[in-house]
């Protein structure tokens, strides 16, 4: 610190050059940040407004010559198209009870871990590695160490010959969804109840509270915001869910377990129907603003952008 | 009464320990399963009821290794390195310039990096596909790194943002009065103060690169596959072979299961993009 010794006069000259620059200045300071706002504005946001401009086409990728402009016939195909509606609700059902579980789960696995105990640092890094291995490898091993009717691990646990994926396929995809998400879900939780004051616990016990009532009444609200971004977050990552579908069940049996991310890639990548899949592509963006719009703004209300949870 | 009292509490908190061992390994044993299932021949993985003891054999191991794993491992470690470099080369002036140099907008700009993430990836992929074929980037690792490095850039700004914010205000303002310019100040007290978080930002790239599955399936194949497309592989094969796919589920899963658990303090902050300490 000593090398930081002030040295008055010299501040007023440098503040007073400061102030001439003015403008110069302000454009300066955001020089820095342009790099990457245009890159991603680039590589995010161009492509997406090109998906809005296919969504007007008729375009299908084997027959060369077949492209022309259609209106929103393409957005009454894909309103009055069942399977689109399957997988939309699929989408909510495996969104809604997996970020769910998972966060019941990681709550679970949070508290246990949230004390002093044998080999608690192996038992934390035993439990966030679901997280770190390849969703693609996650998937392929369920599909088969898990759930195969004769030789997987449920049979021999529960003595039964279910076809687990073709009987449950949206099922048995969250399963190992929720299993790849719970770490996430603890790991969050965890950080929030041991920023928890000690000595507003203490006080508790010493005012006689129990256990339960100091849960209740002071770590849950304390957790809430915790719980709120983990939601946030979670639902992010798990309505983009590809890996699992596409690994483990391919949308099926039929479209049992076909989700947006999955259709939409169906329809470009094997129906090679450019515009049909950017109309959905569209479609999914709009739903996916309006619920995005409460979320941030949820998210900005929990953490000011000024700072962080402390 | 009074003595037995610790004791019993000690007992419990015993059980609890026990408990919670068994739930942890319960709910990682797909993993040592995996793990076991890498060390089998193919007859000892296809066992009714399964097999916990067999002769272990690196015979799995081997034939992923010489069965074309390694030209994957080579393009997953190129596009994860060269794009987790731009998502630095990038973010770092960019966290700056939204926290110690605040600028006009920053709530504004730090939004729009979060509203990207909430774009839904499937929404880009047509055009995605059709601009990577018209440039001939198609299956080509370059595709992959520019898109990694926007995937990855909004969550590092975050992150990298709130370890910036950590930097005490102070020590910049002594600095400035001393008369240091801002490669002085970036050198002298603000990377000693950051470098960890960017340490920890870079790792969690790391990470969501390798095990980046969407984009490398659609736009790459058997030139620039990384490793989630040499998994892909093992759906085709009606006849799974159970070891070996669990030799190359390790394989692919080792150096993000390393980073991780190097990094695994920062995880959270880096997934929560900074919002969480």
């Amino acid at each position: 610190m000593s090398t930081l010794s002030v040295d008055t006069p010299k501040t007023h000259t440098h503040s007073k050059a400061a102030e001439k620059k003015g403008l110069s200045t302000a454009a300066k300071r955001r020089l820095p940040l342009l790099p990457a706002l245009i890159f991603v504005i680039a590589v995010t946001q161009l492509p997406f407004l090109l998906t809005v401009f296919y969504s007007f086409q008729s375009w299908n990728l084997v027959r060369p010559g077949s492209r022309h402009f259609v209106g929103l016939d393409n957005y009454i195909d894909v309103f009055s198209d069942t399977t689109f509606l399957v997988a939309l609700l699929n989408t909510v059902v495996l969104t809604v009870v997996c970020v769910f579980v998972a966060l019941l789960l990681g709550l679970g696995l949070a508290i246990l871990l949230d004390r002093k105990f044998l080999g608690r640092g192996v038992v934390r890094t035993l439990l966030i590695t679901p997280f770190l291995i390849l969703p693609a490898a996650g998937a392929l091993l369920w599909k088969t160490t898990m759930f195969d009717p004769t030789y997987g691990l449920l049979h021999f646990v529960f003595g039964t010959d279910v076809d687990w994926l073709s009987e449950f396929p949206l099922a048995s995809v969250m399963a190992q969804i929720v299993w790849q998400w719970t770490p996430f879900m603890m790991l969050l939780i965890l950080a929030g109840l041991q920023s928890q004051a000690k000595d507003v616990l203490e006080a508790a016990n010493v005012d006689g509270a129990g256990r339960w009532r100091t849960f209740v009444s002071i770590t849950l609200p304390h957790l809430s915001r915790f719980l709120q971004l983990a939601t946030l977050l979670g639902a992010i990552y798990i309505v983009n869910s590809f890996d699992a579908i596409f690994l483990m069940t391919q949308g099926g049996p039929g479209t049992a377990s076909t989700n947006l991310p999955y259709y939409i890639y169906q329809r470009a990548f094997e129906g090679f129907d450019v515009g049909q899949s950017s109309a959905m592509g569209v479609v999914v963006v709009i739903l996916t603003m309006i619920v995005a719009t409460f979320a941030l703004r949820l998210m900005f209300r929990t953490f000011s952008v000024s700072g962080g949870i402390k | 009464m009074t003595t037995t009292a610790p004791r019993k509490r000690a007992y419990g908190k015993g059980s609890l320990t026990v408990a919670t061992w068994i739930i942890a390994i319960l709910f990682v044993f797909p993993l040592l399963w995996m793990i076991l299932t890498a060390f089998k021949q193919e007859a000892d993985a296809y066992t009714d009821p399964p097999k916990l003891f067999f002769t272990p054999t690196f015979e799995q191991i081997g034939n992923v290794l010489s069965g074309g794993f390694l030209p994957y491992v080579s393009n997953s470690a190129f596009v994860t390195i060269i794009s987790t470099l731009l998502v630095l080369l990038f973010g770092i002036p960019a966290a700056y310039a939204l926290s110690l140099a605040p600028v006009k907008g920053t709530s504004n700009a730090l939004g729009f990096f979060l509203s990207t993430k909430m774009l839904p990836i499937v929404a880009a992929i047509i055009p995605l596909y059709i601009i990577s074929q018209n440039t001939e980037l198609l299956d080509t690792v370059w595709a992959l790194v520019i898109l990694y490095t926007s995937m990855n850039l909004p969550l590092a700004i975050w992150m990298m943002r709130s370890f910036f914010l950590e930097v005490p205000h102070e020590m910049i303002e002594a600095g400035r009065i001393d008369g240091a310019n801002l490669p002085t100040l970036l050198r002298k007290i603000i990377m000693p103060v950051v470098a960890p978080g960017i340490a920890a930002t870079a790792l969690i790239c790391v990470i969501f690169s390798w095990t980046e599955f969407f984009y490398a399936v659609n736009l790459t194949a058997a030139r620039a596959g990384t490793v989630p497309v040499f998994l892909v592989g093992f759906i085709t094969s009606e006849g799974l072979y159970w070891a070996q796919l669990s030799a190359a589920a390790l394989l692919a899963s080792l150096p993000v299961m390393i980073v991780g658990w190097i990094a695994q303090n920062h995880l959270v902050r880096g997934l929560s993009m900074g919002a969480v300490k």
